[in-house]
Formats: C-alpha cells, sequence, structure tokens
C-alpha cells in the first residue's frame, strides 16, 4: 500500500489520459473497421465475381493493373497492431486476481444491472479474441493473395476453419457492438443523456443483430461454395469475363 | 391497494465488534400497510420482533444519505422505497464496500471524508478571501448548474453499484468525480485543470471508470452522473494531448 503522506512528484504524468485515449481510438478504429469487413466479406452474396473484385481492388488491382498482394498484408500488419495494442491496454482493466472476479460477479448478480453486464461479456469475448483472432490474422497476413471465391471457400470447408470463423463472429460482433456503444457514452455530450443513451442501446442491438444475420447468410454462403468445390480444392476462381477472353 | 400481502424480510444481521456474532440471514414476516416504506417496516421489525436491529435513518424523506442499504441486491435509500414497488420477498444488505457498523449500518461518513480529502473537495481561491467585501454576484443560470450537482447526499449508492469501485477500493467513485466536476464549475475555486487533473488523472480516479454507468441508475438524486463524468474526462483527457 502506498502511504498517503509519501512525497509526490509535483510534475503531472500525462500518460494515464494519453492510455485511456488511445484505448478509445484502437477500439474505434477496430470496431468500425471490423463492420466494414464484414461487408466486404459479405461481396459473396452478390455472387463470386462481386467477391473476386473486391479482394483484387484492395490489392490494387484496379490502380497498377496487376495486384499487389503485400498491400493487403501491409494492411493486415497495421490492424495485428492495433489489435495488440488495444487488448494491452485492456488488460490494465481486466479483473486480474481472484477477490476482483468475485466482487464484480457478486455485483452482477446482485444488481442484474444491463451495462454491468455488457462489461462482463466484454472481458469474456475480449480474452477469447486474444487466442482466436491472431490464428485468422496470420494466414490473411502470409497468404495475402489467397482470398477470393474458391480461394476462401476452400479454406472455409476444406481447411476447417469455419468453425473458428463461426465463434469469431459472435465474439468480433459482440465485443465491438458493446464497445462502440460504451465509446458514445463515455466521451459524449449529449442535450438529455439519458434518452440519448436509450436510443444509442437500441441502435447498438440493431447493428449487432443485422451483422450477425449478415455474417451467418455470408460463412453459410462460402460453406456451400466450399462444399462444391472441395474436389477441385486449391483451383484459384477466374472471372466470368477473363473466362470468355482466354 | 389490494388485499395486503405478508412481506418477508431477509436481513443481514452481524456486528463485528461482538465476537460471538457470526454473519448470517434471519427472516422476519411483516403486514403490509398502505403506502408503507422500508423504513416504516424495519421499524416494526425493531419494535415487534427484535430489537437488536440495527439500522440508520435520520431524516425519512431521502435528505441525510444515512439509510442507504442493498435492496434485494441494488443500492437504494430505505426511506424512499415502498414496499409496493417490491415483490413479497424482500433480501436486505449493508452497502458493500464500506465499514459494518452492525447489521444494515454501514459507515459511509469514514468513506466520504477520505474521499473529500484526498480530492480535496472545497474551494480553493488563489488570493486571501476578503469577508467585508459583498461578494461578487454569480449568474443565476451558473448557480444552478452548481447547485443542480451539489444535491448529491453522499449517501454511497453510486459506489456500492459500481463495478470498478467493487474492483478497485482506491477508486473514488462517481460521487468523487461530481464533487471535482461541481468545483470546476465553480469560478471561486481557482484550480487549473492540470491541478484537477493532478487529484484524478489516473487510474483511481477519471480513467479508473469504465462507464458502467450504475451510478448513474442508482443515484437516489438523479444526479447526471453520466454527464458530469463524460465532461471531467473529456477536460482531463486534454491534458495528456
Ligand atoms: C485480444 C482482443 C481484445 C481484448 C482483450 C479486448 C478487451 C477489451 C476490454 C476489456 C475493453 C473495455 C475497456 C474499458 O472499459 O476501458 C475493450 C473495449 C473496447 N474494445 Fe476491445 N478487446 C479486444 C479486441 C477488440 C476488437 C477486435 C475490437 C473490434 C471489434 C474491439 C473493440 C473495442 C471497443 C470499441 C472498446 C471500447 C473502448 C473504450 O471503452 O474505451 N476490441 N476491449
Ligand atoms: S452521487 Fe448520487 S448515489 Fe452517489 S453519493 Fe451522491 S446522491 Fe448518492
Ligand atoms: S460510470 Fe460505472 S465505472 Fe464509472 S463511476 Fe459510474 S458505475 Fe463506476
Ligand atoms: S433517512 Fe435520510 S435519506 Fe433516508
Amino acid at each position: 500500500m502506498k502511504d498517503p503522506d509519501s512525497f509526490l512528484l509535483p510534475r503531472i504524468d500525462r500518460w494515464p489520459a494519453r492510455l485511456d485515449l488511445l484505448q478509445s481510438a484502437s477500439g474505434l478504429f477496430l470496431g468500425l473497421f471490423m463492420w466494414l469487413h464484414m461487408l466486404f466479406v459479405s461481396s459473396i452474396l452478390l455472387g463470386n465475381d462481386a467477391m473476386w473484385a473486391v479482394a483484387r481492388f484492395f490489392e490494387g488491382y484496379f490502380f497498377f493493373g496487376s495486384p499487389l498482394p503485400w498491400l493487403v498484408s501491409a494492411f493486415v500488419a497495421t490492424v495485428f497492431a492495433l489489435f495488440v495494442t488495444h487488448a494491452w491496454l485492456a488488460l490494465r482493466k481486466f479483473p486480474t486476481h481472484w477477490g476482483q472476479h468475485m466482487a464484480y460477479l457478486r455485483l452482477m448478480r446482485a444488481m442484474h444491472h444491463e451495462d454491468t453486464i455488457l462489461w462482463f461479456a466484454q472481458v469474456i469475448t475480449g480474452f477469447a479474441m486474444f487466442f482466436l483472432a491472431p490464428v485468422h490474422l496470420y494466414l490473411m497476413l502470409t497468404h495475402p493473395e489467397l482470398i477470393g471465391p474458391y480461394e476462401s471457400a476452400d479454406r472455409v470447408w476444406s481447411g476447417r476453419m469455419w468453425p473458428l470463423y463461426l465463434v469469431l463472429l459472435f465474439l468480433v460482433e459482440l465485443h465491438g457492438g458493446i464497445g462502440l456503444y460504451r465509446l458514445a457514452v463515455k466521451w459524449g455530450d449529449f442535450k438529455d443523456a439519458i434518452a440519448a443513451r436509450r436510443r444509442l442501446k437500441r441502435l447498438k442491438w440493431s447493428l449487432t443483430v443485422f451483422f450477425l444475420v449478415l455474417g451467418l447468410t455470408t460463412l453459410a454462403a462460402y460453406l456451400k461454395l466450399g462444399m462444391e468445390h472441395a474436389p477441385r480444392v486449391g483451383e484459384p476462381y477466374v472471372p466470368t469475363w477473363q473466362r470468355a477472353a482466354s | 391497494m389490494t388485499a395486503s400481502r405478508t412481506l418477508t424480510f431477509h436481513v443481514f444481521r452481524h456486528n463485528p465488534r461482538d465476537p460471538d456474532s457470526v454473519p448470517g440471514v434471519r427472516d422476519y414476516q411483516v403486514e403490509e400497510a398502505p403506502g408503507m416504506t422500508l423504513f416504516i417496516a424495519l421499524t416494526r421489525i425493531r419494535e415487534e420482533f427484535d430489537p437488536g436491529l440495527s439500522f440508520d435513518f435520520v431524516c425519512r424523506a431521502g435528505v441525510c444519505g444515512s439509510c442507504a442499504m442493498l435492496i434485494n441486491g441494488r443500492p437504494g435509500l430505505a426511506c424512499r422505497s415502498l414496499t409496493g414497488e417490491l415483490p413479497a420477498d424482500i433480501s436486505l444488505f449493508p452497502l458493500p464496500g464500506f465499514e459494518l457498523i452492525a447489521d444494515l449500518s454501514v459507515n459511509t461518513g469514514k468513506w466520504m471524508r477520505a474521499m473529500s480529502e484526498r480530492l480535496q473537495a472545497w474551494v480553493h481561491a488563489a488570493g486571501e478571501v476578503n469577508l467585508n467585501e459583498i461578494e461578487i454576484a454569480m449568474d443565476p443560470e451558473l448557480a444552478e448548474s452548481i447547485y443542480e450537482l451539489d444535491r448529491c447526499i453522499e449517501c454511497g449508492c453510486c459506489v456500492a453499484a459500481c463495478g470498478s469501485a467493487q474492483m478497485r477500493p482506491d477508486f473514488v467513485g462517481a460521487v468523487g468525480l461530481n464533487k471535482l466536476a461541481r468545483f470546476r464549475l465553480d469560478p471561486r475555486d481557482d484550480r487549473s485543470d492540470a491541478e484537477y487533473y493532478q487529484l484524478i488523472g489516473d487510474d483511481s480516479g477519471i480513467f479508473g471508470c469504465m462507464s458502467l454507468l450504475g451510478c448513474q441508475d442508482v443515484c437516489p438524486k438523479e444526479l447526471s452522473l453520466q454527464t458530469q463524468i463524460a465532461f471531467m474526462r473529456r477536460a482531463m483527457a486534454r491534458q495528456g494531448l
């Protein structure tokens, strides 16, 4: 324990403020990125050609005339770094010893208070992502060229990644949705804070349901494609118009 | 009210100063009366069943803040809680995180005093105040908003409802953050944001709050704690830039 009469340096330590800002900024980026990511991935629902075009777009194909997969690697590395930073900052908030777990669980069981429960859901989903998200991130980092309708569907089905993706979908959507809601109430300046919070809560749940349904539909589409393509696993996708040309 | 109910109270009993006392829960049955508050019910229990039961009341009107307890797990003021709004089974526990005096009585005063001293929760004027001069008039709207935050009765509900405070005993709680928000508004307090940052610029202060808003949802005075905490957070975060 710190002696309250111990000498305090008169200098102020700006880091706690910076770390809090960085926690929120990294969470904001990751949360918004995951929503966009879901939209890009779900392009498979519009057809194989659409998904192929989205994947090549991020490799700069339409700017440079040929795909540059290292662009994707570089972006994945950035996301990975932010992910590690965010998780490291979140460790400051984790209940670390048993007494803290018990204190929090006792409060949660007694109070039946939604936001208190949601924070604990964030801790659990965040903790699980520690272990599960790097598997996916590493694959994208090392094999950025293997993103495409057949390539991804093969990974989902023949590569047996679908159970991981199914779990990650729920982890990310729950954690990110709660996190973005929390960001709003944490920093926001509202005229009527109570009404704003009620509206934000409703918006948060609607978006979570929307992205879960979209995610499950998308995963089902990749599963179906992956099963159909299993006999020719490994064959890359060629878009319809290039097939006609060759 | 329709046919009167028989209420069953499950009340925490323990006197830490009595070496023979074992912490436990005692049940009492009380006939519900119209307009009954927990204060009335507890007084009846003490008169009819258990003269040794300890609990605190002073104003019986939600002004003094001494009767806060866990009512079916949620912090609230016993004098302001109508039994009619509760189920027939009611559990009453002392507020967690404060020194237990006995049964439902806790020493919130000791906690509040330590917090106030640590946060230096009083007006800090830069110069000497001349008591013979007429005070500079304050804008009525500003006076109103300071008064609004001064309505805190230091009942401790926000501390008992806060996950951060329960996990980290050194956290100053919404009550502490609200106090500094109040002095920051006050033109008679000459402290700068850098000085407030010295007091709450770490995880025992503003950055320890995880925005769970339990405080906002239980505060019996309905203070705008979410708004005040976000306001202090923005001001203190600016110190980090
Ligand atoms: C190892 C992975 C992760 C862990 C351990 C983790 C953990 C946490 C924890 C415990 C919080 C609460 C922090 C606080 O109350 O101040 C939090 C906040 C947040 N997280 Fe994560 N998280 C992880 C990954 C992610 C990912 C992938 C996203 C994006 C979907 C994300 C988005 C957010 C957001 C938006 C917040 C709110 C930030 C704030 O309150 O300041 N997190 N995270
Ligand atoms: S802020 Fe509200 S809940 Fe907290 S001590 Fe003051 S009156 Fe009680
Ligand atoms: S918002 Fe939550 S963490 Fe912050 S003081 Fe209130 S209850 Fe505690
Ligand atoms: S007795 Fe004073 S607030 Fe309840």
